[in-house]
């Protein structure tokens, strides 16, 4: 559950954003729709609070988060937000496998390697899990993507662009499988995208 | 998954970085190690070989060459003296003690040394089964001569001349061996001993024959090689060697100058080596922050994403100081495994020539303090690069794909 009021945020006298007021329930999925410098991305970042707003308050759950010290803020991000970006990123080092797991291990709880095995399953890369991150696909890895903001079962999923660098077919793929895995574990869905193809696909709707 | 499986996993990641890392560490480490070993045992058997001998005294010659071949029996003597000179000087007052050495001959390349058991006493030998040479021809030899040659109490053998094996075997007097030493840790171990007596025999008979149609008369001047001298009072070491250098057919040598002119000689060496080494860690030390320093710049993003799952910049600093960690631990280990190795070649040649073994293989303290130092080496190498972790801005970083 999503609440927030009166955003905004400023990187400099010249950039200014001014953001609607975004209401997003449990089960819920929302689709905000925008140009390239509307601010999506500092939205997605204030959501996902990795910026702290200028104005404005941000309600997840029913916590009141635009007070909370970094600390409790990086704790909250890793147990209940569960990111999705635009381009797949991780950890090179480390198997897919080892990839999912990680988010368990920085959120303090014990990796899940049986969580991890289902979530592969339902995404379709299981057989993949032992190999490393960049023998895999696009699509492959954008849905490991997807994997991995899953692993902690959070409140609340944020996509930022998630199918901007995907085909027609993998990008119809992704959004259905976003929304099946959130309605599963009952989070919030907030998709933020300039990519039109997607404006039917999601009932309700901001436009920045 | 903690945070030394993430360090390692990294590290193996950027395989040629760490391997190149590890090495030098390994290098610089191995040889600071090695001359460690090498100066204590080289120390330790110099010290125990010279306790109790002020002065020795051999023909007219190079006063170090005296000492490595009548302590040491190292390198050639320098020619024969008197009987008589020696006896001389033991009537010396200031003279507490003189054991008269005579050498010339080998056994499978261990000497055939011909002394009293005062040579015995010095060295503090015991012995291991028989007993000590009494009549000529019977010697007492040290352990690794049993080994080595495979000899047994009551083995008669012959010598060859000079002081390799390849010398002319003196085949119609045969040695008999009454006894063999216990390991004693000093030169008594590769040394085949035997009355002065058996020497004077041996090539007295030869003299004979060779001189078969010369004067009768011929007499023979008993001579030794050298004498190992103690002194009764700390005072005879200022005016005795002089003396003896400019009134006598005597050369006199003190070993604790003569071994300490050779190790300043040595020294020189040692130090250069040091030197290198250091430096060589040194440059593994930089070799290290080169390597986290491009990795965490490839990173950057990496580094970004971890943050935004919840790791703590503290724990991701601590990632990378572990990096740096387990390099130096490995390359102190390989270090010291590789000075070992070092260590065992060089005992095997020294063995092989000089009959002294170099095989304390045990840790020194001194290399706690080296281990202390590598992974200080390691640490920082690892800790600035690190640092920029606290000045990653993770919206910025993310933002920029």
């Amino acid at each position: 559950m999503l609440e927030t009021k009166g955003l905004t945020y400023s990187y400099n006298s010249t950039r200014k954003f001014s953001f609607p007021d975004i209401t997003c329930q449990n089960n819920q999925s929302l689709l905000i729709l925008g140009q390239s410098g509307k601010g999506k991305t500092t939205l997605l970042h204030l959501l996902a609070l990795l910026l702290k707003p200028e104005t404005g308050s941000i309600k997840i759950g029913e916590r009141e988060v635009t007070s909370m010290d970094p600390t409790r803020l990086a704790r909250l991000r890793a147990e209940e937000i569960g990111i999705v970006y635009q381009r797949a990123h991780f950890v090179n080092a480390l198997s897919v496998e080892d990839n999912l797991v990680i988010a368990n291990y920085l959120a303090g709880r014990k990796p899940d390697r049986q969580r991890a095995a289902y979530l592969a399953e339902q995404l379709g890369f299981a057989d993949h899990l032992q190999k490393r991150t960049f023998q895999m696909s696009q699509g492959e890895q954008q849905r490991v993507s997807i994997a991995r903001a899953l692993m902690n079962a959070p409140e609340l999923i944020l996509a930022d662009e998630p199918t901007s660098s995907l085909d027609d077919l993998n990008c119809e793929r992704v959004i259905h499988l976003l929304k099946e895995q959130s309605a599963q574990i009952g989070a919030s869905l907030i998709v933020v995208t300039h990519d039109q193809r997607l404006k039917d696909t999601f009932k309700d709707r901001v436009f920045l | 998954m903690n945070l030394l499986d993430l360090s390692w996993a990294n590290l193996k990641d950027k395989k040629l970085n760490s391997f190149l890392s590890a090495l030098l560490l390994t290098l610089g480490i191995g040889i600071i190690s090695l001359l460690l070993l090498l100066n204590k045992q080289l120390d330790e058997q110099f010290r125990r070989n010279l306790k109790g001998i002020d002065m020795v005294v051999g023909a007219k010659g190079s006063p170090l060459q005296l000492i490595l071949s009548s302590v040491y029996q190292i390198d050639a003597p320098t020619g024969n003296i008197p009987l008589e000179e020696v006896d001389k000087l033991a009537r010396n007052p200031m003279v507490k003690s003189a054991i008269p050495l005579s050498m010339g001959d080998n056994y499978y390349g261990f000497r055939i040394v011909g002394t009293t058991e005062k040579y015995v006493e010095q060295f503090g030998g015991e012995l291991e089964s028989g007993e000590l040479f009494a009549n000529s021809m019977e010697v007492t030899i040290g352990y690794k001569v049993a080994e080595a040659a495979g000899l047994k109490i009551g083995d008669t053998f012959a010598g060859s001349h000079g002081f390799d094996q390849e010398g002319d075997a003196h085949g119609d007097h045969l040695y008999k061996v009454k006894g063999i030493f216990k390991p004693s840790g000093s030169v008594l171990d590769q040394l085949i001993l035997t009355p002065l007596n058996s020497v004077w025999d041996i090539h007295a008979d030869h003299e004979h024959d060779a001189a078969a149609e010369e004067d009768d008369d011929h007499e023979e001047v008993r001579e030794v090689t050298s004498a190992l001298i103690t002194f009764r009072n700390p005072m005879a070491m200022m005016t005795l060697p002089r003396m003896i250098n400019e009134n006598t057919k005597l050369q006199s040598a003190l070993p604790s100058i003569e071994i300490n002119r050779l190790i300043e000689l040595l020294g020189v060496g040692i130090e250069t080596l040091r030197a290198l080494a250091i430096l060589i860690m040194l440059i593994a030390g930089v070799s290290v922050f080169v390597s986290l320093y491009n990795s965490l710049k490839e990173r950057k993003y990496e580094m970004a994403l971890l943050l935004s799952m919840g790791a703590t910049r503290t724990k991701l600093f601590l990632l990378l100081l572990f990096e740096g960690l387990l390099l130096a631990i490995i390359g102190f280990v390989a270090g010291i495994a590789l000075s070992r190795l070092g260590l065992w070649v060089f005992s095997k040649t020294a063995e092989r020539d000089f009959h002294y073994s170099f095989r304390d293989f045990s840790v020194l303290p001194e290399e706690f303090y080296l281990l202390g130092a590598a992974i200080l080496v390691g640490i920082l190498a690892a800790a600035l690069p690190s640092l920029g972790i606290y000045r990653i801005n993770i919206s910025k970083t993310l933002a920029e794909d």
